[in-house]
């Protein structure tokens, strides 16, 4: 059945009538049209859907949109500012981040949500973090390197 | 997945109401990361879902004197990091720690993992070799389950029909005592281990004597069978007797006996039973190594 839904997707307050099925991916795909967000295992293992929910990383594609009512999303659409890449976006342009692209919107929120509250994470920590999203194309060394690099740049300091 | 109806209530007491008025139409939801995948695969099709997030004081860590109190909807991420588990529980912290990824760990939660009854789990065989008890509140008030006796079979717990399991109290690892979590992960970091064994591991307060007799012993092991297992036989055979080389291998030697694993593809069944008598071997070596020096 429909239920009312209220979300605040990159600071934009949505107020949606959708199944209580509705998973949180579909919702930011096909309801709001965002799709920059992408569904990739949907077993929550593979980390392509990852969006910050009140600020915290979630599998969108394994959580219920009902169920996170009245929270504020971000998503890959969410994270430039005033026109400006993150950081993070620049990274991992700058350093071959990624390949075929279909596991960057996830890896990009995975890795802006280590630096949010780890600013400056060793290269195991980025590991540690970073093990949960899946890369078919396995550039996995260019995504690392891609953290670290923007880790470098947010902390002001210069390559 | 089927189309059902989702409850927000926000105290126990509507959460009773709602599970007296759908009963077994029901289901109540903490993290949604085993429900909403089980619902996907329609391996479970309530017609109610009953989501406990906003349901006040559930997500609390206190010091008390039986242990640590953990509400039922602490986030695996929040455990493994708050300063009371960290200090007091060093243990469960660490396993945490190990269950998974981040982004999981953001979402699960401690007790919407033990009424899963998923034998796979990590820390449930934590959970047990540390004593701790699940607190299952209905609306006639408490009940409190050792953790060791939650666990039924495959995917079954004790949960009877109006109870929701609201904390967990774990005590604190003996004094002087030493304790390991090992998870063996021949695929991949954020896999289920193809066994796992928690240990804790007591000895006779003589510093002086490294082999002195082990007093109390605990070994819990995880991906082994329908539930968790408790070797109550290699920990027998272990206890009142000197921590020799000798006596910790026959002691996991019968782990063996106590293991039915499930064969899939982390292993055969036979694999899994020799890797449990290695890890468990493993774990009481690393446990015994972890005992505090003087102690």
């Amino acid at each position: 059945m429909n239920q009312k839904v209220r979300l605040k997707i990159n600071g934009i307050d949505h107020e949606l009538d959708i199944p209580a099925r509705r998973l949180l991916v579909d919702c930011i795909r096909y309801d709001v049209g965002l799709t920059g967000t992408k569904e990739g295992c949907s077993v929550g293992v593979c980390g392509s859907c990852a969006v910050l929910v009140d600020g915290e990383m979630f599998a969108s594609c394994i959580t219920l949109a009902v169920a996170v009512d009245g929270s504020e999303i971000t998503t890959i659409e969410g994270i430039a500012e005033n026109g400006n890449l993150h950081p993070v976006q620049q990274a991992f342009i700058d350093h071959g981040g990624f390949q075929c692209g279909i596991c960057t919107p996830g890896q990009v929120i995975a890795a802006k949500s280590l630096l949010d509250e780890n600013p400056d994470p060793t290269e195991d920590e980025i590991k540690q973090w970073m093990m949960g999203n899946l890369c078919r194309c396995t550039g996995y060394y260019s995504i690392l390197n891609s953290v670290a690099a923007a880790a470098k740049d947010m902390s002001g300091g210069r390559e | 997945m089927i189309d059902f109806e989702y409850h927000h209530p926000t105290s126990l007491d509507e959460v009773f109401g709602l599970l007296d008025q759908y009963g077994e139409d029901a289901r109540v939801m903490a993290g949604g990361t085993a429900l909403v995948i089980q619902m996907k695969q329609r391996l479970v099709q309530p017609s109610h879902v009953i989501g406990l997030r906003r349901v006040a004081n559930l997500n609390t860590i206190e010091s008390t004197a039986d242990g640590v109190r953990i509400g039922a909807l602490c986030t695996q991420r929040q455990i493994q990091n708050h300063p009371i588990v960290v200090g007091e529980l060093p243990l469960l912290a660490d396993t945490f720690r190990k269950v998974a990824t981040p982004r999981i760990r953001n979402m699960a939660t401690i007790g919407g993992g033990l009424v899963n009854g998923d034998p796979n789990q990590d820390p449930p065989p934590t959970l047990i070799a540390l004593g701790a008890s699940a607190v299952m509140t209905s609306k006639n008030g408490d009940r409190v389950v050792p953790v060791e006796d939650l666990f039924i079979d495959y995917y079954e717990t004790d949960v009877q029909p109006g109870e929701v399991l609201t904390s967990v109290l774990v005590p604190q690892a003996p004094a002087g005592s030493g304790s390991v979590y090992l998870k063996f992960l021949p695929r991949t970091a954020d896999d289920y281990g193809t066994v796992s064994v928690a240990a804790v591991v007591s000895r006779e307060p003589d510093g002086s004597c490294p082999n002195g007799a082990c007093t109390d012993v605990r070994i819990v092991l995880g991906s082994v069978g329908v539930t968790p297992v408790r070797a109550t036989q290699a920990e027998d055979a272990l206890r009142g007797k000197p921590l020799t080389d000798e006596n910790i291998r026959a002691a996991a030697a019968l782990v063996k006996d106590a293991v039915d694993p499930l064969e899939d593809f982390r292993g055969s069944a036979e694999y899994k039973t020799e890797m449990a008598e290695v890890f468990a071997r493993r774990a009481i070596e690393q446990a015994m190594a972890s005992i505090p020096a003087g102690s």
